[in-house]
């Protein structure tokens, strides 16, 4: 139990290196050619990259990015996935239908295949399209969830009840099945949420973010060409990767064990 | 029991191949989704008039939408999946040439996992409370939490840089040597939740009357692992297996790029910067086909190694 306690402790440092981070420090876009690939010093502590950009700025504004395209997505896609699926499951027949033909087809891609493809549709990809490519296939993890949930509260007396004194179909939503959703789906998100710092991470890796913001993975593949002379660059932004995912694994599941024993 | 083997194997592969028909129909759509003319992303703006009128003819962009679809479908059956823009070759040629590289790493990441995973698993739970089993608790929480995007670097920091023991990436991009370090980085997520599922399963099996039944009769230890436990070892395999495809699979697009390897994933990419759509189009495609196509062959075989779940629907996932 010792050991989960880590991963709310990585996630608070991760807010407050994106909330405050980018006031710390020097700007991370600061050029001085003079001291390229420094390593850790009294002005720079986690050293220099390319340009002479300070490391630790960067990782601070590379946070800030991680964080807002991680709370967009993951936003967007609890809202898009929570009421597609809990409609789906409440209504069932033919919309019921539709919408599982569509998360099955949305899943036939894997991991991070769609993302790709759908950045390859344009011709410089920009924050708004890194996040639209992250949603688009990640609202069925919580349509999934929704729907399963609705269904079964579907056959619940108090909802049955409810129907039989004319709720309506969105009362019925609102008061019943929303309401017991707040839970698995915050539990959900919050692993989530590591997922879609790593597929950021690997996008940029991969030289397919946004060329305009400072991000992690963009620095960890600027660190892995350098990795013979300077292997500090991508020793500090992997680092920042890794241990933000599993911050964010380990909180969710801390939560889902805590959720199990209130449960059982 | 075999009727319902036989109706669950049928619309299996029928909704596996309604799936594939999904697939092939969203692949042809999503390019023809692109914001604008598709001419202008392909070819920037300064392309001349020409360029322009020549890249329309050869997108075939004045077809209906139902025309240009159909020659899709034709493009898809005959495996040619279209032409490059770059060059003047088929894209299914251009992957059948790089596919081999890409199979090779899968399986070579694979086999690592099963060799390293099983016997970790197994020896986990025999041995329940032991240095072994912390070994292998630590292993499959470490193992899993390291993007493999940092375990890469990492790794060729250790072995490439510092030990000298493998090659740098680049340098050597054919031989076994140069297969380790990218296998290893692929496949160590695999073999992480695949030695937590043997462990769990070998020590359910361990707990089994018949087992301590086994015991009692004088049979040695050995023998009741090879007998009663590594027999079940096949349903964890199949279960990580489906769980982790996707990860596998769109992990050799990093991996390939870290170790600057040839493959598909580095024909994908290099076909994005190269904006040649139809070899983007042709990978999504073979990727998420053979996604479909291994799931639906590991729903199969799960349907035939254990019976119970014939019948009671679908694999939980």
């Amino acid at each position: 139990m010792k050991g989960l306690r880590i991963g709310p402790l990585l996630v608070a440092l991760f807010a407050l290196a994106a909330v405050f981070g980018p006031w710390v420090g020097a700007h991370p876009m600061a050029i001085d050619l003079d001291q390229q690939f420094e390593l850790p010093s009294a002005a720079h502590p986690l050293g220099t990259a390319d340009n002479g950009v300070d490391l630790l700025a960067a990782i601070l504004h590379g946070a800030r990015l991680a964080a807002i395209v991680a709370l967009v997505v993951v936003g967007i896609s609890v809202l898009v996935g929570t009421l597609l699926g809990a409609w789906a499951g409440l209504r069932g027949g033919s919309f019921d239908l539709v919408l599982g033909g569509l998360m099955d087809l949305v899943q036939s891609f894997p991991g991070i295949i769609l993302n790709i493809a759908i950045l390859a549709l344009v011709a410089e990809p920009t924050l708004l399209h890194l996040i639209v490519a992250l949603a688009v296939p990640g609202w069925v993890l919580y349509a999934r969830l929704a729907r399963a949930e609705a269904l079964s509260l579907r056959e619940r007396e108090f909802v049955q009840a409810a129907q039989v004194l004319g709720a309506s179909d969105g009362r019925l939503l609102a008061r019943h099945v929303l309401p017991n959703l707040v839970g698995p789906i915050l539990i959900q998100a919050t692993s989530a949420f590591g997922g879609v710092v790593l597929a950021e991470s690997t996008l940029s890796f991969l030289g397919l973010g946004p060329a305009t913001h400072v991000s992690w993975g963009a620095l960890l593949d600027q660190g892995s060409g350098v990795l013979l002379r300077f292997p500090h660059v991508a020793l500090v932004a992997g680092s920042a990767i890794a241990l933000t995912v599993l911050g964010f694994n380990l909180t969710g599941d801390w939560l889902r064990d805590r959720a199990d024993v209130h449960a059982g | 029991m075999n009727g319902e083997l036989g109706r669950y194997l049928f619309v299996r592969i029928i909704r596996g191949l309604a799936t594939i028909l999904g697939v092939v129909t969203l692949v042809f759509l999503l390019v023809r989704m692109i914001p604008g003319d598709p001419v202008d992303t392909i070819l920037g703006d300064r392309a001349t008039p020409e360029d322009r009128a020549d890249l329309r003819e050869r997108l075939h962009l004045d077809d209906s939408l139902p025309v240009q679809y159909g020659r899709f479908l034709g493009d898809v059956l005959d495996g040619s999946l279209g032409r490059s823009f770059r060059s003047d070759r088929s894209v299914g040629e251009r992957i059948a040439e790089v596919l081999p590289d890409t199979a090779a790493l899968a399986l070579a990441a694979l086999a690592l996992a099963l060799a390293l995973a099983i016997p970790l698993g197994v020896l986990a739970a025999a041995r329940k409370g032991t240095a072994v089993d912390r070994l292998a608790s630590t292993f499959a929480v470490l193992g899993l939490a390291i993007p493999n995007i940092w375990l890469g670097p990492l790794l060729v920091l250790a072995f490439a840089v510092q030990l000298r023991w493998l090659p740098l990436p680049g340098d050597d991009a054919v031989g076994a040597a140069g297969l380790v370090l990218p296998a290893v980085t692929l496949g160590t997520a695999f073999a992480a939740v695949l030695a937590r599922q043997t462990r769990a399963a070998t020590a359910e099996a361990l707990g089994q009357p018949h087992v301590t039944a086994a015991r009692a009769k004088g049979l040695r230890e050995w023998a009741v692992l090879r007998r009663h436990a590594l027999r079940l070892a096949w349903l964890p395999v199949l279960t990580v297996a489906a769980a982790q495809l996707g990860a596998l699979l769109s992990g050799t697009v990093v991996v390939e790029k870290i170790f600057e390897r040839p493959g598909l994933g580095a024909l994908f990419l290099d076909a994005f910067f190269d904006r040649d759509l139809p070899v983007v189009q042709g990978c999504v495609l073979v990727i998420a086909l053979t996604y479909v196509a291994v799931n639906l062959a590991l729903d199969l075989a799960y349907a035939f190694v254990d019976p119970r779940l014939r019948l009671g629907g679908e694999r939980a996932r």
